[in-house]
C-alpha cells in the first residue's frame, strides 16, 4: 500500500505529498516547462492511485533530468542519455516495477538515441516522459537534435540548419506501442496520458513540448514563458490518430498534439517467456523478482 | 552463506576460461547479464544465454557496451547480481558506467577478457595492458577491485571471489582475464554448492523513515547498507556528489567526504584484499612478479633460473587493484630486484616500482598478441640477479 497521504492536512498543495520538500527550491527558472509536467505527474499518480512503491522515476542528465531528485519515490539520476538502459535492466530485474522514465529531448534522441530506439524496437515496458524544450538547458542553450531549423542557439549563433527530429515519429518507426505529444499548455491532456501510459504495457512514449524561456525563447526572441503558453494555445491542433510522419515541428508553425499511436504488441518479457516455454518447455525456469540472496 | 544449489554444475568438467567464467558467475548468483558481441568475450555470455533460462533469471544483449555497463546497474538496483562482459573496445565504452558504480555504490562485475590494443588492435590475441584502465579508466579519483586468474579453474573460483568483493565492498570489480585464459581448456573442478561461499547483498533493514542511503552504519564499516527499489525506502540515488540521503551536495566538503570515503573502504582493506600466491619469496634474491596467463609462462623462466642455482620467487597477483604495497615493501626488505614480465610496455612493473621504494625493478615488455619466451624471462633474472 502507498504511504502517501493523498489527504495531507498540512500540505498546502496537493503535490506536495510527492515531492522531497527539504530539497526545494528547486534549480528550474521561472516560467520554466519543467515544474508544470512534474504537476501533471504528480496528478496522474493521484488520479490513477498508482502504488507508489511499485513506481520507480528514471532520469538521466540535462535540467529534466533533475526530476528524479525532487520526486518522493524510488529515483535514479543516472548518466547522460542512459536512463532507458537502466530502467531496461531495472524493469527486467523486477518485473513488478513501473518504471518512468523522466528526461529531456537531448538526453533520450542525442546522446540516448540508440537505447532510445532499441528499448521502443523490443518493447520494454517502459513509460517514457520526454520533455522537449528544443535545445540544451543545463549547459547554456545548445543546439540539440529536436532544435527546430532557423532557430537560434548558442552553438548556432547564425541560425540551426539541421534538420530536427521528430520524436513521435521516430518512436513510432520504432515500435513504440503508445505514442502522444502535448505541450505544457495541454495540463489535464499530459495527466491523462501519463494515465493510459502507466495503464499499457510495453514502450509508451509521451512528449512534452515545453518552453526554455530562458535559453531557447529568449535567444530567438520569442518572450517569456506566458508567451510560450499563448504560442502553445494558438498553434497547437489536436490530431489524435495522426501519421506520425506528419507531426515534424517547426519553429512558428502548427504543433500537431494528441494521441498518435495507441497499438497492442507483446512486450519484450512475454516474447522471452514465451520463447523459452517453446524452447525448452520443462526446462525452463521462469522468474518473477530476480532478488538475489 | 552458501551458494544456491540451482546455479552450481558441481562436477569435474573441460571448459576454456570464458566458459568457467560464466559458471563461476552462475554459481556465485549472478541472475542477470547484459553483453554486447565482442571477441575474445563473447563465449562468457553466450554461456550465460543458454544457462539462464535453466537456472532462473535473464540474459540481454544490449544494443553497445555502454547499455549493458548500466543495464547491469539497473538489474542490481532491482534486485539482481549482476555483470556484464567485454575486450578492450567495449571496456573503453563502459568506463562512464564503471565511474557511476563507483559513485553510486552499485556492486556488479565487468568481465573484461582482455585482447591487443590500442583501439581494434589485435581482437583475438592476447593482451594484458588494460590493467591501468581498469585502474584508471573512469574520470575522478576512486578504487575499484581487479582480479587475474591464470587457468580455466581459477576463471572459475576467482569469478565467485569478483562477485563476493562487490556485494562486500559494494564496488565494480573488475575481472581481467586475457585471451588465453579465456580460450585455454583445462580441466575446472566444480564444487558442490554447499561448499561455496557466497557473500550476501548489504541489505538494509532499518524502518523506511530511519534509513539513509548512503549512511554508514556506525558499527565502523565504510560501507552503507543498501535498499532495493520498490521495497518502500523511496531512496534516491545519483552520479551527482551527494549527501548521506543521497542528494545532491555540491559543496567541497561533501565531496571531500564522500570520494574521501569511497577511497578508504577499499585502501583501508588492504589486508582483506590481499590475494596472491607466493612461491621461495623469503629468502629470493630476485622475485619475479606476475599475473594472469604470464604467470605460467613465467614459471618456466622461473624454473629454469632455480636450476642454474639462483635464487628466484615467485609472487603471483590475484588480486592486482589495490595493489599489494605492503607486501612488495616487505619483499624489497630482503630481495635484490624485482622482475615484472606482462603484455604490456609497462603497466604493472611500475607500480612493484613505485612499491619497491629504490630496489631495482626490471620490467620484461610484450607489446601482445602472443605470450612472452619463457627464455626472455630467464635472461631477464639472470641480468637482474648480478
Ligand atoms: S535552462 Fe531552460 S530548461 Fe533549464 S531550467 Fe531554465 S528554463 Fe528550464
Amino acid at each position: 500500500m502507498s504511504e502517501v497521504d493523498f489527504e495531507c492536512a498540512e500540505c498546502t498543495n496537493p503535490v506536495e505529498p510527492f515531492l522531497r520538500s527539504e530539497r526545494m527550491p528547486h534549480i528550474w527558472c521561472p516560467g520554466c516547462g519543467i515544474g508544470t509536467t512534474v504537476n501533471c505527474f504528480t496528478r496522474a499518480l493521484i488520479d490513477s492511485k498508482a502504488n507508489l512503491e511499485k513506481l520507480v522515476v528514471v532520469s538521466g542528465i540535462g535540467c529534466t533530468g533533475r526530476v528524479a531528485g525532487y520526486l518522493k519515490l524510488d529515483s535514479f539520476h543516472t548518466t547522460h542519455g542512459r536512463a532507458i538502459p537502466f530502467a531496461t535492466g531495472l524493469k527486467l530485474a523486477n518485473p513488478k516495477l513501473t518504471v518512468v522514465v523522466y528526461a529531456g529531448d537531448g538526453d533520450l534522441s542525442a546522446i540516448g538515441g540508440n537505447h532510445l530506439i532499441h528499448a521502443a524496437r523490443r518493447n520494454i515496458d517502459l513509460k517514457v516522459i520526454c520533455v522537449n524544450n528544443l535545445i540544451y538547458g543545463m549547459t547554456g542553450g545548445q543546439t540539440a537534435p529536436t532544435t527546430p531549423e532557423h532557430a537560434t542557439t548558442s552553438t548556432n549563433p547564425y541560425g540551426t540548419f539541421e534538420p530536427g527530429f521528430n520524436l513521435p515519429h521516430l518512436v513510432d518507426a520504432a515500435g513504440a506501442v503508445y505514442v502522444a505529444r502535448w505541450t505544457t499548455f495541454h495540463v489535464r491532456q499530459v495527466a491523462r496520458s501519463m494515465q493510459e501510459a502507466f495503464k499499457k504495457k510495453g514502450f509508451s512514449f509521451i512528449e512534452i513540448i515545453s518552453p526554455c524561456p530562458t535559453l531557447y525563447q529568449r535567444r530567438n526572441k520569442m518572450g517569456d514563458g506566458l508567451d510560450a503558453m499563448k504560442y502553445y494555445k494558438q498553434a497547437s491542433k489536436v490530431k489524435n490518430g495522426a501519421p506520425t510522419g506528419e507531426v515534424g515541428l517547426t519553429k512558428t508553425g502548427e504543433i500537431a498534439v494528441g494521441k498518435f499511436v495507441d497499438r497492442d504488441r507483446p512486450d519484450y518479457r512475454e516474447l522471452m517467456v514465451h520463447r523459452f516455454h517453446e524452447s525448452l518447455g520443462d526446462e525452463y525456469v521462469e522468474t518473477g523478482e530476480l532478488v538475489c540472496s | 552463506m552458501k551458494a544456491d544449489p540451482a546455479g552450481v554444475l558441481t562436477g569435474v568438467h573441460f571448459l576454456d576460461g570464458d566458459h568457467a567464467c560464466c559458471e563461476g558467475a552462475l554459481a556465485a548468483g549472478a541472475c542477470f547479464a547484459a553483453g554486447y558481441p565482442i571477441t575474445p568475450s563473447t563465449e562468457v555470455v553466450e554461456r550465460f544465454a543458454a544457462r539462464i533460462p535453466k537456472v532462473g533469471g535473464t540474459f540481454i544483449q544490449m544494443e553497445d557496451e555502454l547499455a549493458s555497463s548500466i543495464a547491469i546497474q539497473g538489474a542490481v538496483w532491482g534486485g539482481a547480481k549482476a555483470f556484464t562482459v567485454t575486450s578492450g573496445p567495449g571496456f573503453s565504452l563502459m568506463m562512464e558506467h564503471i565511474g557511476y558504480a563507483v559513485m553510486t555504490e552499485t556492486p556488479c562485475v565487468f568481465v573484461n577478457v582482455q585482447r591487443g590494443g590500442p583501439s581494434t588492435g589485435l581482437p583475438t590475441l592476447p593482451a594484458q595492458s588494460d590493467m591501468m584502465q581498469a585502474r584508471w579508466g573512469s574520470h575522478g579519483d576512486y578504487e575499484v577491485i581487479a582480479l587475474c586468474p591464470n587457468s580455466p579453474q581459477e576463471c572459475f573460483d576467482l569469478t565467485i571471489t569478483a562477485f563476493n568483493l562487490s556485494e562486500k565492498y559494494r564496488v565494480p570489480v573488475m575481472f581481467m582475464m586475457d585471451e588465453c585464459v579465456g580460450h585455454m581448456t583445462e580441466k575446472v573442478i566444480i564444487p558442490p554448492a554447499e561448499q561455496i561461499e557466497i557473500e550476501p547483498r548489504r541489505k538494509t533493514h532499518k524502518p523506511h523513515d530511519a534509513y539513509k542511503p548512503y549512511e554508514c552504519n556506525g558499527d565502523g564499516s565504510l560501507v552503507p547498507e543498501m535498499a532495493h527499489a520498490g521495497e518502500g525506502y523511496k531512496f534516491h540515488v545519483t552520479g551527482l556528489t551527494h549527501d548521506e540521503r543521497g542528494y545532491p551536495a555540491m559543496t567541497v566538503a561533501a565531496q571531500q567526504k564522500l570520494v574521501g570515503r569511497l577511497r578508504d573502504k577499499i585502501s583501508k582493506a588492504a589486508d582483506d584484499l590481499l590475494l596472491v600466491e607466493q612461491d621461495n619469496t623469503a629468502d629470493a634474491d630476485v622475485v619475479v612478479v606476475t599475473y594472469g596467463i604470464t604467470s605460467r609462462v613465467a614459471q618456466r623462466g622461473i624454473d629454469s633460473a632455480r636450476a642454474k642455482g639462483l635464487k628466484v620467487g615467485k609472487l603471483r597477483l590475484k588480486i592486482v587493484w589495490p595493489f599489494p604495497d605492503q607486501l612488495i615493501k616487505k619483499l624489497s626488505q630482503r630481495a635484490k630486484a624485482f622482475v615484472v614480465p606482462e603484455l604490456n610496455l609497462g603497466q604493472i612493473s611500475r607500480e612493484v616500482e613505485r612499491a619497491a621504494g629504490g630496489v631495482k625493478t626490471v620490467c620484461v615488455p610484450h607489446a601482445g598478441g602472443g605470450v612472452h619466451r619463457p627464455e626472455d624471462i630467464l635472461k631477464a633474472i639472470q641480468e637482474a640477479s648480478r
